[in-house]
């Protein structure tokens, strides 16, 4: 559990951490748990979604879409059945902000899917959850059926006619089934490979090639909060083009890692990691960052990133000053992605961390096209014998050539998140991956921890 | 799949050239009608796309719009201001549209080729010199055109299994596998047998079946000519040849009515090999297994090598002076041949006419897979109907001949490669006749025939069969016969100029049919060899419909409804 | 039903799994969805799914055995071989591994005598080393059969490997698991 800064402002993680609060439907109940079903169902879907819309809520799983003009792509004229998806298939490294809804106050998202489900005339829904959150299930299909005996999800809800039946799915130990097609193919039964797109957009042609939405946990929770407040002053939390709160997840070499809700834009990286963090260990110093899971780009500490935002104004940061919101890291050249907050310090072999990532990627490559299974597997290789002494120094411009084969070439986005690393690492700590060759047994750094 | 062919034609610039394609068609197709190769692996005309090799990245934008306003935008020169997409697109994946612009030819375009080589052969083994698909590897010929030329890879190749068993005529090399899945999605599509599948992932991915399960359905070597490298090959012409000394030559397989295209390599008049030909009317790019087996029999034990009278060798004129003499007689039968090609039954009708014969025909009929091997176990039985041989659709028996002997009706034979005993012909009666035998292979009726004389196989002449969709297609000739052996055709014109005791009646295929359609009123008018040698020719086959015809609906081929005549 | 009960014969799977199954296959609207469900079940009961148990499922959910191999073959978390009685799993990737996962791997593989990736000899303890396990913030993370423990390094890694061995490792306050430490109980008004 993680301690709860002051600062943070609680709306999805409002009573997970409350010792007061068990995740029993009694106690969500209590707390006005419910409620917001109802009120959806007093508007038509078509206002549910204006709501959503209104809101700017973006997806909280990684791209960052705005959920509310994803649902407007449904395809729903087609007369298949709709379905609803939560992608619940967290596995970025980084990342571990959906474990703590979902153990925690599991109704919250079964409430979000609920309205969702109705908003775009999903007649099924599934959660797919990782198989490692094992007691996650558990406690998802027991909140299913609580919700069920209440009519709160299932035949008639809320005694409407409007039926929606919630399955949860167990995947079983596969980063790719977090790609949004390579999950729809998983829960079809088949190996999770990502479809080509065009033709296969989900929206059009998804689970059973019927029109399908895929959500995060955390943005389908968000559904019930922006019902609750409306969809107008949901969106005037956080910034213009950045609503909402974000669950951000920090780990890695600081004094307090775990999760905390701020608003976004509410705090900037050097905010989170020295405030609310407590810093670094004593008497290190920070090398390094990864803003929004491994497939983000890396930051590093002494950079300085300046430009000019959307709305014209010009910026000039160092690190700590990016602001933690969408928009802020993505203008310093990295990405917010899932907000896994991946901190190193000095004591860090820059090549080890690289290695670890690059072997990460070439065990999840599906393997469906060619240059992210046979580049991912490459560039690992690459990194693991410049790990264990056979470093070279062309190594280095080997890495990014290889890398620049993959990005933009791949079925899935899965190319880019092996790709970015590689590229981003290389390019600002070339001289790292340059003098590796050089390194020796006698040389090497005593206390740098073995990362691969 | 994705594309689907229209006649309706759009306007598309390729390469910075407006040019028409077809509406409908995927990027790597519009390219290839306008000379232009866009370079593909996993990509296959008669299968679904999967577009996982990546190797058909193109550039592709589209004319711009004003967001608001919808109107077009437009350059300082007046053209169109085109919208690039950012990334590649995938050409198989990419169906035209109109106005569309596409780059099959840039920096941007050899990169990606250039890239995507280079993964390919990171882990592919050094094979090449013991590799069957050499000459005729994808790997090898793209790589040649579009790939970088020398390798920076010093890491280890990841082992997988090496020349096992797929099946029982189909090697498995997984290490040369480049998992484009066209193997496997031709097993679910087209073979309708789901046995083939990847297991482990990432680079570790391996083709294979199940344990105990085998890939053996009949068309399992099909998986052999679409396999893009050499890691599915067929055991059987394993090691055999090098394709680069092959000679190609078109053929129709004889297998059943479906007609399946064919190309026969040889070498030195000896077959090697049989595979497919593509015709989207008749076999898509596929024939069955068993029917690549049948050039096998050209040099079986039973062939026969020298005419012969009553079991003693003469030189052919005198066995034929012999056959002409047998039928100058009374009651005489003919059994006329379903395998025989459309220019031997036009001569046999000329013959039965010239003698008055009855005309006897057995056909051989099997269960219908319902894909390329129907029913009807004969390449040409439409053939004896449209040339006007027989009206009635065959038994598979001959118990109407063996009946006119016994009757005392016919007193001679003239049998077309028939096996009579198996066919419903007792003994006794068979020694009661006369016959003369013209065949390839001899057999138990051949063994009891007066003359016999030898003919030669569909690998060794040129001719033409009429299909189950009533198409006229022609074969030609691969290898030549045995010495001294001289064509169906050739022999027929013989007898025939020898009973009518004309001067001169060519054996040209050509003078054939010409005399042939001057004789007779037949669907096959207006048209020759040549012409079919060209092109595949629909022939009208509706004056049939009222017939009973043994086909199931199968691939290309559906069965016209009977009507009562 | 009936054919339910005549597969059984090939496959010694108790009554209870057999209704899980036959309860979890309906939920979807077409049978192949079940399929990692039913993996899941008769990997729970046996251990691990071996061609035998492949072409049972195959035959349940109307597919082909390769269907459901490669799906086994796909997934780290399917097994043809069972894993041992206690199996141990390790998180290796960055946010973990930097703070000293890799150490704690070691450790494990010293203390239960087996190296990762392998069973011990005599079937009793296992040891994985796998990728993210979403608990970033307590790592390293362990998993030890279905419960989550965190920050497993250094002396708590050996202290860890000790209880675990002894089997005295449920009910210590110092280990708590993550679910263990959930609130599960519904307070008093």
């Amino acid at each position: 559990m993680s301690e709860q800064s002051p600062k943070e402002r609680r709306i999805i993680l409002k009573y997970a951490d409350d010792p007061a609060y068990s995740n029993r439907i009694d106690c969500y109940l209590r707390v006005g748990g419910y409620q917001n079903l109802k009120k959806a169902f007093a508007m038509k879907p078509e206002e549910v979604g204006e709501e959503v819309l209104k809101s700017g809520v973006r997806g909280r799983g990684g791209a960052g879409f705005p959920a509310g003009m994803k649902w407007k792509f449904l395809d729903r004229k087609s007369g298949k059945p709709i379905y609803l998806i939560c992608n619940a298939d967290e596995s970025e490294p980084g990342t571990f902000k959906d474990r703590q809804i979902m153990y925690k106050d599991p109704h919250q998202l079964i409430e979000g899917m609920m309205i969702s489900a109705y908003a775009i005339g999903a007649s099924q829904a599934f959660i797919y959850i990782r198989a490692e959150f094992h007691e996650g299930a558990r406690i998802l299909n027991r909140a299913i059926s609580e919700a069920k005996d209440k009519g709160f999800c299932g035949n008639n809800i809320l005694g409407s006619d409007f039926s929606c039946d919630l399955v949860v799915h167990r995947g079983a130990g596969a980063y790719i089934c977090g790609e949004e097609t390579g999950l729809i193919e998983s829960l079809e039964g088949k190996r999770p490979n990502p479809r080509i797109k065009p033709p296969y957009f989900p929206a059009v042609l998804g689970l059973y090639q019927c029109p399908t939405i895929v959500n995060n946990v955390e943005t389908l929770c968000n559904v019930r909060h922006i019902i609750e407040m409306g969809g107008e002053e949901f969106s005037k939390i956080g910034k213009p083009n950045n609503t909402g709160t974000r669950i951000w997840c920090v780990s890695g070499q600081v004094m307090k890692p775990g999760y905390y809700e701020f608003e976004c834009g509410a705090l900037t990286l050097g905010q989170m990691i020295f405030d609310v963090c407590g810093g670094l260990r004593p008497g290190r110093s920070l090398k390094a960052v990864i803003p929004g899971g491994s497939s983000a780009k890396v930051l590093r500490a002494d950079e300085r990133f300046s430009g000019t935002l959307k709305d014209g104004t010009a910026f000039d940061w160092g690190l700590g000053d990016i602001p933690l919101d969408f928009d802020g890291p993505m203008s310093a050249g990295s990405m917010s992605g899932s907000g896994g907050i991946i901190v190193m310090d000095d004591t860090v072999d820059i090549v080890q961390a690289m290695a670890n990532i690059n072997a990460f990627y070439a065990h999840e490559s599906c393997g469906q096209c060619t240059p992210c299974r046979e580049g991912s597997l490459w560039m690992r290789k690459i990194t693991q014998r410049m790990c264990s002494g056979g470093a070279r120094k062309e190594d280095a411009d080997l890495l990014l050539s290889v890398a620049k084969q993959i990005e933009g070439r791949t079925i899935c986005a899965f190319g880019e998140a092996a790709a970015w690393p590689t590229q981003s690492f290389v390019t600002k700590f070339k001289d790292d991956f340059i003098n590796k060759a050089s390194e020796t047994a006698e040389n090497r750094d005593p206390k740098s921890l073995q990362l691969i | 799949m994705i594309s689907p062919t229209t006649e309706e034609m759009v306007t598309i610039t390729l390469n910075g050239k407006e040019v028409e394609v077809p509406t409908g068609i995927n990027a790597v197709e519009a390219a290839a009608l306008h000379g232009q190769e866009v370079p593909h692996y996993c990509y296959h005309p008669k299968l679904s796309v999967a577009g996982n090799c990546r190797m058909c990245l193109v550039e592709m934008g589209t004319p711009m719009r004003d967001r608001s306003t919808g109107e077009a935008i437009f350059e300082e020169d007046g053209s169109p201001k085109i919208g690039w997409v950012p990334k590649p697109v995938i050409g198989c994946a990419t169906n035209v549209s109109p106005g569309m612009h596409l780059r099959t030819e840039s920096d941007l375009v050899s990169e990606c080729r250039e890239g995507i080589m280079e993964f390919l052969l990171v882990n592919h083994p050094l094979d090449c010199p013991i590799c069957d698909q050499a000459g005729e590897c994808r790997l090898q010929e793209f790589a040649t055109d579009y790939g970088r030329g020398y390798s920076r890879y010093i890491e280890r190749k990841n082992v997988k299994p090496k020349r096992t068993r797929l099946g029982p005529r189909v090697t498995l090399d997984d290490e040369r596998c480049i998992l484009c899945s066209r193997c496997i999605r031709f097993s679910q599509e087209v073979a309708k047998d789901d046995v083939l599948g990847f297991v482990d992932r990432g680079s570790f991915s391996t083709l294979t079946c199940f344990p105990g399960k085998e890939l053996a359905n009949n068309y399992s070597l099909n998986t052999v000519d679409i396999c893009p490298v050499g890691a599915l090959t067929s055991t059987d012409f394993r090691f055999k040849m090098r394709v680069w000394f092959l000679k190609e030559t078109k053929s129709i397989c004889t297998e059943s009515s479906a007609g399946c295209n064919t190309i026969v390599s040889s070498r030195e008049g000896v077959i090697q090999r049989i595979t497919p030909r593509r015709n989207d009317l008749v076999n898509d790019t596929w024939m069955t297994d068993s029917g690549r087996d049948l050039y096998k029999s050209v040099r079986s034990e039973s062939r026969i090598l020298r005419p012969s009278v009553k079991g003693n060798d003469l030189p052919l004129k005198d066995v034929v002076s012999s056959a002409v003499d047998c039928l100058r007689g009374e009651k005489i039968g003919f059994v006329v041949s379903c395998h025989s090609s459309l220019e031997e039954q036009m001569l046999a009708k000329r013959l039965v006419s010239l003698t008055n014969a009855q005309t006897f025909i057995c056909g051989h009929f099997g269960d219908d897979d319902g894909i390329l091997l129907s029913a009807d176990r004969s390449p040409n039985l439409r053939g004896a109907l449209v040339t006007g041989l027989i009206d009635q659709y065959p038994n598979d028996n001959l118990a109407d001949l063996n009946d006119a002997i016994s009757e005392g009706n016919i007193e001679t034979v003239f049998v077309f490669d028939e096996d009579l005993i198996l066919s419903g012909v007792s003994e006794e009666n068979l020694q009661k006749v006369s016959m003369v035998y013209l065949g390839t292979h001899s057999n138990n009726s051949s063994r009891l025939a007066d003359v016999v004389l030898p003919g030669l196989s569909v690998f060794e002449k040129n001719g033409s069969f009429v299909n189950r969709s009533f198409i006229a297609q022609a074969f030609e000739m691969s290898v030549p016969g045995p010495a001294g052996i001289k064509s169906q055709v050739e022999v027929l014109t013989d007898i025939i100029s020898k009973l009518s005791e004309e001067e001169g009646i060519s054996s040209d295929l050509d003078e054939v049919w010409d005399i042939f359609n001057s004789h007779n009123q037949s669907v096959l008018a207006g048209t020759k060899f040549s012409n079919l040698k060209k092109v595949s020719v629909p022939i009208d086959g509706s004056s049939w419909s009222h017939l009973n015809f043994v086909e199931k609906t199968a691939l290309n081929y559906r069965p016209i409804e009977s009507e009562p005549k | 039903m009936s054919a339910t009960v005549k597969m059984e014969n090939l496959l010694k799977l108790s009554a209870e799994t057999l209704a899980k199954i036959d309860e979890v296959v309906p939920k979807y609207p077409q049978k192949r969805s079940a399929a990692l469900m039913v993996i899941h079940l008769v990997q729970d009961e046996l251990g691990a799914v071996d061609d035998t148990a492949c072409e049972w499922i195959a035959k349940r959910l109307e597919l082909q055995p390769i269907n459901i191999k490669e799906l086994i073959t796909f997934y780290p978390m399917l097994r043809e071989n069972p894993w041992g009685r206690k199996h141990v799993r390790v998180c290796r990737t960055l946010p973990c591994a930097l703070r000293g996962s890799y150490g704690t791997c070691k450790t494990f593989e010293k203390m239960l005598g087996v190296k990762e990736g392998h069973v011990r000899e005599d079937g009793e303890y296992s040891l994985e080393f796998m990728e993210c396990l979403a608990d970033c913030g307590q790592g390293p993370v362990v998993i030890v059969d279905e419960k989550t423990y965190e920050n497993i390094e250094g002396e708590r890694a050996t202290k860890f490997a000790e209880l675990l061995l002894d089997g005295k490792l449920d009910g210590v306050e110092e280990f708590k698991s993550y679910e263990d430490s959930l609130n599960q109980q519904i307070p008093k008004q």
